[in-house]
């Protein structure tokens, strides 16, 4: 007998790692239609690019007919999580996550890379990771000047995983959930809420989460800021670290639990995607968490979503915002949690503010989270042909409901010399109700 | 396939050259029809061949097939369109035929040789198509039969009223079953059809053209009638015909969208053979299609893992195709043979066409490098 690991061992052992979900990959009629929507296959142009190639390499895996190589985890994470493909599926495979399965699959196999690896240990950690953050922010001005417009900053030397004219949010020198108490109060409140903040609004856009405190204000509700929450876990999650990804999920699912609120926003498409879906899809093979989840998930919604359908946010105090702007759906917001009706009821609802469609507003700007670090180029070029489109319409401003999103659209108009400046859409809400406050 | 390689010729991508006074567009291989389409609407044309996956199929990809579509009847097929191309023959040799000119009768006609080989004779290069004028105005009408027969008399009956519609989609029992129990779009479950007819050009012509269409439809005891009367009611009409493929796909694993086509009187009698075929080898079949132009898509729904299963498929595949073929009708309609229907083709060819068309394989392709194996089979 041989101790030695033939190349059928190794085989079998991958394939063991996808078996469960031989039968979705095996819906897949290959019609390509995935083509069509694919941000990724238009720049690129190749099959493993596009959602029906990978699920062929998953297939080549579960046939034994290659091993879950470096090509293959290449392949894997060719991916902006856009979740277009899913949208548009005529088989109705989730393709966004049988490839998230891929990239698990590739985790199990062959580890997480380096990078990821050193930067999800100190995510892990939830004081070191709000340590670092605040480190950053201390000691930001001195590696990132900022740029004559908000929120921008671009590094004053090399930096690694990050492209030299590569434009950033500045991380804050005080993090938002440090800038409150954490509840804030006013008289006579009509209902409470627990702000789910997520790291971009904590750490660096903390200009988004003053507005959505400002505008919960302006509506007669208690604010709470749970001050131990920690990451969704979406990076993670998305990476291929399920595992991981369920550690912050049951973090954050103990911590909301202890809270006596009516609701749970957050403002951000992907934060809210992690509370409302993710979660309970997280724990479906453990019907306690499962439950848990569930009722969290219930009473979680978006801002818009929130001050739309929920509270009904008044419109009577609001003052003029003039000023065209447009509107770019994050993936997570359109695709995700299927919230794009609200942020337009918003913004159409603030007087002499001018609001022009962009050509596919659903469109992924190209960021896809993490992505973006792992491949600058190409997202820069799924980008520009976002930032085209916004140029298009001639706005002054973009709204969106993403940090990630903002940022990098933020970085296309600047890399394409466009003087469009980039805000969440309860910025120029909270902007009417303090315009409507001179009048 | 023999060790062979996949030439990808997604990357040429350019349009080459728009030029609306002669109607012409010349294009690279790898350019998305739908692509050249939104470029051709610049110019108030379009480019008619649309294949139901038209937002990614090239136009190398739509020639090499022959790709027909939903407008058919009309407007013909890719061949109708294809002027011209720039060929790399098997020996390397790059050959240039057609062009821009409507009349050309110099020589044989090798475009249309080359289209619809399946690149089985070279590797398309470059093609020169036709463009048209756009219609100006379109009028879309669904009707539900109680009667298949009816439904087929309306088809003939809307064609001796001498009006082409752009589209004449039918859908059999099956179908609107799965599609209603899908997409829920209120289609009546004992119908034995539904027609979606659309008429297009001069506004004024196509008016008349549907108070025809509804005339003919009343005199063949059409159950219900609707015309679209805003462009949200277009849609919805069209939503049922939409959801055909992707309901049917759903239902099961494996998919098979087949393309058997007969002469347009004969639709009525292949869908019942094929409603029979399925009945008899308890295999599930769902007909739906090009009524005006004859062409069918069977679909059949099965898991292709389970073999017993797939025996019962392969028989009922057997029968569809001959039946087909009795009919007066042929293998494939749009989506080409391959090595899928290869077994079949003599059945319909016999002996001669296959030694004819196996003999121009060899002549351009004498050591057998392209393709090797498909359409005509092994020579």
């Amino acid at each position: 007998m041989s101790n030695e690991i033939t190349a059928k061992d190794v085989n079998e052992q991958d394939k063991a790692l996808l078996r469960d979900i031989e039968n979705s990959l095996a819906n897949c009629s290959k019609c390509g239609g995935c083509m069509a929507v694919c941000p990724m296959f238009s720049e690129l142009g190749v099959e493993s690019s596009v959602a029906r190639g990978k699920l062929a390499l998953m297939e080549g895996v579960l046939n034994g007919q290659i091993p879950i190589s470096e090509n293959f985890e290449k392949a894997m994470g060719m991916c902006v999580s856009c979740k277009a493909c899913t949208a548009n599926c005529p088989c109705g495979i989730r393709a966004d996550e049988l490839i998230i399965r891929g990239r698990q699959a590739v985790v199990k196999a062959r580890g997480l890379g380096s990078i990821k690896k050193n930067v999800f240990n100190l995510l892990q950690n939830r004081h070191l990771f709000d340590f670092a953050l605040r480190m950053a922010g201390l000691f930001g001005p001195l590696s990132f000047k900022k740029l004559p417009r908000p929120m921008a900053a671009v590094a004053r030397f090399p930096m690694p995983g990050m492209d030299a004219k590569r434009v950033t949010a500045p991380f804050q020198s005080t993090p938002l959930r440090s800038q409150y108490p954490e509840t804030v109060k006013v008289d006579k409140p009509k209902m409470r809420v627990a702000f789910f903040t997520g790291c971009t609004i904590n750490y660096a856009y903390t200009d988004v989460g003053q507005s959505v405190i400002n505008v919960l204000k302006a509506n007669n509700v208690e604010v709470v800021m749970p001050s131990m929450q920690h990451c969704c876990g979406t990076p993670v999650f998305t990476s291929g670290e399920v595992d991981m990804g369920k550690t912050f999920a049951k973090h954050n699912i103990e911590t909301f639990e202890r809270y006596d609120v009516d609701y749970i926003i957050a403002a951000c498409g992907s934060c809210t995607e992690a509370f409302k879906i993710e979660y309970p899809h997280m724990f479906k093979d453990d019907p306690a968490m499962k439950a848990r989840a569930e009722k969290l998930s219930k009473k979680t919604y978006e801002i818009s979503e929130f001050l739309v359908d929920v509270l009904k946010f008044r419109t009577d105090t609001l003052g003029p915002v003039n000023a065209t702007v447009t509107m770019h759906d994050p993936c997570h917001m359109a695709r995700g949690i299927k919230v794009t009706r609200q942020p337009r009821e918003v913004l159409k609802a603030i007087p002499g503010l001018n609001f022009v469609e962009m050509k596919a507003p659903d469109r992924c700007c190209g960021s896809g989270g993490s992505f973006s670090l792992a491949h600058y180029d190409i997202s820069r070029q799924i980008n520009d042909k976002k930032i085209a489109d916004i140029a298009s319409t001639k706005a002054d401003i973009v709204a969106t409901s993403c940090g990630t999103c903002r940022m990098h659209i933020t970085d296309g108009l600047v890399q394409n010399n466009k003087d469009a400046q980039v805000f969440h859409v309860i910025q120029l809400l909270d902007r009417a109700y303090q315009a409507g406050k001179k009048k | 396939m023999k060790g062979g390689i996949v030439m990808v010729m997604t990357r040429l991508n350019k349009i080459i050259e728009l030029d609306p006074a002669n109607l012409i567009a010349v294009c690279e291989p790898g350019v998305i029809v739908g692509d050249l389409n939104t470029e051709a609407a610049k110019f108030g044309l379009i480019y008619p061949p649309d294949p139901g996956t038209v937002k990614t199929a090239t136009l190398g990809g739509t020639v090499s097939e022959n790709a027909g579509g939903l407008r058919g009847l009309k407007y013909g097929v890719t061949k109708h369109y294809v002027m011209g191309m720039e060929v790399v023959l098997a020996n390397g040799e790059v050959m240039n035929c057609g062009g821009k000119n409507v009349k050309d009768v110099s020589g044989y006609d090798m475009t249309k040789l080359f289209t619809g080989a399946e690149g089985t004779l070279g590797v398309i290069t470059k093609v020169i198509v036709k463009l048209v004028p756009a219609p100006e105005a379109k009028k879309s009408m669904m009707a539900i039969f109680k009667n298949l027969d009816d439904a087929g008399n309306t088809v003939a009956g809307i064609i001796a009223a001498n009006i082409i519609p752009a589209t004449l989609e039918i859908m059999d029992n099956a179908t609107i079953r799965t599609v209603e129990d899908y997409a829920k779009v209120g289609l009546p479950l004992d119908m034995e059809a539904v027609l979606l007819i659309e008429v297009d050009g001069n506004p004024t012509v196509v008016e008349q053209e549907a108070e025809k269409v509804l005339k003919v439809l009343k005199e063949n005891n059409a159950a219900t009638v609707q015309v679209a009367k805003t462009a949200a009611e277009v849609d919805k009409l069209w939503a049922a015909r939409r959801a055909a493929l992707p309901a049917l796909n759903k239902l099961r694993t494996t998919t098979y969208c087949e393309d058997a086509t007969v002469p347009r009187s004969m639709v009525p009698k292949f869908l019942r053979a094929v409603q029979d075929i399925a009945k008899r080898n308890n295999v599930q079949i769902g007909t739906f299609g090009h009524a005006g132009d004859g062409n069918m898509h069977p679909t059949i729904v099965c898991d292709i893992r389970d073999k017993e299963e797939m025996a019962r498929v392969y028989t009922a595949m057997d029968e569809m195709f001959k039946a087909a073929v009795d009919l007066g009708g042929t293998l494939s309609g749009e989506h080409g043979i391959g090595l899928g229907k290869l077994e079949w083709m003599e059945y319909q060819h016999g002996p001669v066409g296959m030694n004819a068309m196996k003999a121009i394989k060899r002549a351009l392709d004498p050591n057998l490098i392209l393709n090797p194996g498909k359409l005509v089979g092994e020579c």
